[in-house]
């Protein structure tokens, strides 16, 4: 298995007033095919902010210092140009809210139509075959109906989907997968990492998978990694650090959603 | 959507209703006497209380105040809005008739200036946030906003007409004598505008959508075109088309300030000279306008926005 | 937030213009080195020097004395107009939005009849009305822009009313007045003052506007605007007349809309990491 992704002490930073505010610091991770990392931390523990410096989403506004590496191509301080027509082809990204991550003034087979013409050289004709396949794929029913839509029509599950739908579309080698159940319901939820597991095991792409929420992780992820506060606390095998944390802070967490765990078995089955 | 419209064109009609009554109100307020007004302005030389007695009748005066409102409401609705008191050979319907299209001339290309100025440097402002160029246009928006169109006006014609003699300084005339009434009259909406598409802009760019549109690799120059400056135009749509009769009551200070002879320039002769029915006439129209823009537009921003008009299947 | 604001070194400047200007205005009688009555045709038009710093008009009256003189009527009016309009906005605006009901539904409509209207089109109505004068001009603009303020201030109001501690306020038995002068009212102020000093801005164009068209401050009391109209009729000959007028106007009226915009982002945390 070849490394599809190697990042290797990356910091990032916001530029403001008087200095620049550390958001994640000397985080470092390899990835092949096939595998995918999971990423574990509260909100504000940096999580989001690797994935977005990794895929070069962030502004102009952010410091980002270190090496990401994609299929051997140095991605920082890349041309703009040459990032972009990496995301969406190479790179799949799947991100939270998926109900305000559409443009709420065309419809969905518009906005799909639009994603695929710019990396997928084909005619109109062939480019909506494609577009209703990928909804049948995500096991999006009357998918003709659903592409004449405005993303208002759609649930979030529904709009998720779609969603992992453009991601996958074009075959790519890595998918960064941002708390995407975290927004929607839990019965969605369920079906979201279905696809999101389906994928995994047909094991041609790298993942990179963000949750706060422990069993969705464990369900997906081969690595784990834990942050805190910007920091990177704890990184290695699932099973490993499940059974065994070394830090504390992943031990508390464990703790906790084990505690949570028990308690609501205790509450479904009383007889236990 | 019928629906709406149908509501919106339904709740039109108090309004319109509130504003003529505002109008005849004012009318009935003046401090003087109308018939005594009439009299004086004829020019009668003595003003016996027969004369007012007689004038009053001839003016429909004499009669209750909801049977007069009743009827001037009609003959407004048939567009007779009575003859001037200074001219008496002249309706006022003539008088806005005939100055109405100078003014028409004047609003239409301020608001061509507006829109060819105003969308431009407002989306490069955004797109551009803190450049040179966003900072110097700042400075300007903020400097006209301070300014006094008439002022902005005698500057003008101090320095293009007078000191540069490339325009005439005044009056009505071809497509040189509307450059600059037309600019002046402009600036204060071609600021306002540019300050609002930028910040609607900027307000787009932090969008899941944008962050969305951006992670699927779609061209930076698409995401602001398609996407953020359509997304920021909807909102402004009601802003914009609700200029277009501020547009029309703005020239009243420009068109006093280049002599040009339009409703504005009509309006405040009739002001001074205490000519009653054409002030009423004027602001009528004015308030009608407003309400119908506002209508039209409205509806408009209601019919582009997929959300409004499709009703609600998930909320 | 008051700290951040004194922090920004233009908004500081801004406020020691408006209160430069008012002090010059206020004491104007004592400071002006001429009557700004006294004309001399003699010495009209003269170029600035130590005895007419900014020269002399058409009539050889001291511009200086004049400029200073004009504050009164300019800036004085203005503050008279904001008063009242804040006085009746707050008044119907927090009746309407605390009793709501028939009270409220009655002032909203009056409200919404106002607003539908251009403001310059019923401030020239109302002094058609009641005839030319600065003090109808004064009258006319109260009387059109309380809506503005009774709309904001009923929204605002409905908000807080809301509010725990309101809530928690009237549950205790405080009574309306109480309520509403001693919690509603505080709450509002923040957000009054960013809507009044820009409109101070909107004021002083206003007036000197109405003056420039002879409906306001009649010639030959010196005011900003009245000088313009009388400047406008000598403009070929002698055009650094309408310099000084105009430019005050502008910086005036600038200083207040920054002090506005800068008091926004003061209390407006979100704005200002944006």
């Amino acid at each position: 298995m070849s490394c599809v992704l190697d990042v290797a002490n990356v910091s990032v930073g916001f530029r403001q007033k008087g200095g620049v505010l550390p958001l994640v610091k000397n985080a470092s991770l390899r990835l092949s095919a096939g595998q995918c990392l999971g990423i574990l931390g509260e909100s504000g523990s940096g999580k989001s902010m690797l994935c977005k410096a990794i895929a070069g989403l962030l502004d102009e506004n952010f410091t980002v210092e270190g090496s990401i590496r994609f299929e051997g191509l140095q991605l920082l301080r890349q041309k703009p140009e040459k990032l972009r027509r990496l995301r969406g082809q190479k790179i799949g990204i799947v991100l939270q809210n998926p109900m305000s991550c559409f443009d709420p003034l065309y419809r969905i087979g518009e906005q799909m139509e639009e994603t695929l013409a710019e990396h997928y050289n084909a005619g109109r004709r062939k480019i909506y075959t494609k577009c209703i396949e990928i909804l049948e794929l995500m096991r999006i029913r009357q998918a003709i109906n659903v592409l004449a839509q405005y993303p208002h029509q759609l649930s979030g599950g529904m709009l998720q989907r779609v969603m992992i739908g453009l991601a996958v579309a074009l075959d790519p080698v890595l998918i960064i997968a941002d708390e995407p159940t975290t927004a929607i319901d839990s019965i969605s939820q369920h079906s979201i990492m279905q696809e999101f597991v389906r994928i995994k095991e047909a094991g041609q792409v790298a993942m990179i998978f963000v949750s706060h929420d422990l069993g969705v992780l464990s369900r997906i992820s081969d690595d784990v990694m834990v942050m805190h506060g910007g920091r990177v606390m704890e990184q290695g095998r699932a099973q490993d650090i499940f059974a065994n944390a070394q830090d504390v802070y992943t031990r508390h967490l464990i703790e906790q959603h084990t505690a949570v765990m028990k308690r609501f078995c205790a509450a479904i089955s009383p007889a236990v | 959507m019928k629906r709406y419209i149908i509501m919106r064109l339904l709740a039109t009609v108090p309004l319109l209703l509130s504003i003529s009554l505002l109008c005849f109100l004012f009318i009935n307020l003046i401090p003087s006497d109308p018939a005594e007004v009439a009299l004086r302005i004829r020019q009668t030389p003595i003003i016996t209380e027969d004369a007012i007695l007689q004038v009053r009748q001839e003016l429909g005066l004499d009669q209750p105040f909801l049977v007069r409102y009743a009827q001037w409401l009609w003959s407004c609705i048939q567009l007779d809005f009575g003859v001037s008191y200074t001219n008496p050979a002249r309706t006022v319907l003539g008088e806005i008739g005939r100055c109405l299209p100078t003014t028409l001339s004047l609003a239409g290309f301020s608001l061509l200036y507006v829109l060819i100025l105003s969308l431009p440097i407002g989306f490069l402002s955004a797109v551009y946030k803190d450049s040179w160029f966003d900072r110097i246009m700042r400075g300007v928006v903020f400097t006209t906003t301070a300014m006094p169109a008439y002022w902005v006006g005698l500057l003008l014609i101090w320095f293009v007409s007078i000191k540069l003699d490339l325009l005439p300084t005044s009056g009505y005339g071809g497509l040189e004598h509307l450059l600059l009434p037309a600019f002046t009259v402009a600036l204060t909406y071609i600021s306002t505008y540019i300050r609002l598409i930028r910040n609607n802009m900027l307000e787009n760019m932090r969008e899941d959508y944008v962050l969305y549109a951006q992670a699927r690799g779609l061209k930076q120059r698409n995401i602001l075109v398609r996407h953020i400056l359509k997304n920021s135009l909807q909102s402004c749509i009601t802003a914009i088309g609700m200029s277009i009769p501020q547009l029309i009551a703005g020239t009243i200070v420009v068109e006093n300030v280049f002599a040009w002879p339009g409703i504005g320039k009509l309006c405040i002769t009739a002001i001074f000279n205490r000519d009653y029915p054409v002030i009423q006439a004027y602001v009528l129209m004015i308030g009608v306008l407003f309400v119908f823009f506002n209508l039209f537009f409205d509806i408009l921003q209601y019919a582009a926005d997929p959300r409004l008009r499709q009703g609600k299947s998930h909320a | 937030m008051l700290k951040q604001f004194f922090k920004n070194p233009l908004a500081l400047m801004c406020l020691v213009i408006v209160g430069g200007t008012a002090f010059l205005g206020i004491f104007a009688p004592w400071i002006v080195p001429h009557d700004p009555y006294a004309n001399n045709i003699l010495n009209k038009f003269a170029s600035p020097s130590w005895a007419y710093p900014l020269g002399t008009d058409q009539l050889g009256r001291c511009v200086f004395s004049r400029m200073l003189y004009g504050i009164r009527p300019t800036l004085f009016l203005s503050l008279v107009v904001m008063l009242g309009t804040l006085g009746l906005g707050v008044l119907l605006g927090t009746i309407a939005g605390y009793f709501r009901g028939i009270v409220d539904e009655v002032i909203m409509r009056v409200v919404d009849i106002m607003l539908s209207f251009p403001s310059q089109i019923m401030i020239l109505a109302v002094v058609a009305l009641l005839g030319v004068d600065i003090r109808n001009v004064i009258i006319a603009t109260i009387f059109i822009k309380w809506a503005w303020y009774a709309r904001m201030i009923r929204t605002a109001t409905i908000k807080y009313a809301e509010m725990n501690f309101v809530l928690f306020s009237r549950s205790i038995g405080s009574g309306n007045l109480y309520i509403l002068t001693r919690h509603m009212l505080p709450c509002i102020a923040a957000e009054l003052a960013v809507l009044a000093s820009l409109d101070m801005g909107w004021a002083i164009l206003n007036i000197s506007t109405l003056s420039f068209l002879g409906l306001g401050v009649q010639a030959p009391v010196p005011e900003w605007g009245a000088m313009l109209n009388e400047a406008k009729n000598v403009m070929a000959s002698n055009p650094e007349q309408m310099i000084v007028p105009g430019l005050a106007v502008v910086v005036l009226v600038g200083a207040f809309n920054f002090l506005g915009d800068s008091l926004r982002d003061a209390l407006d945390p979100k704005a200002v990491r944006s």
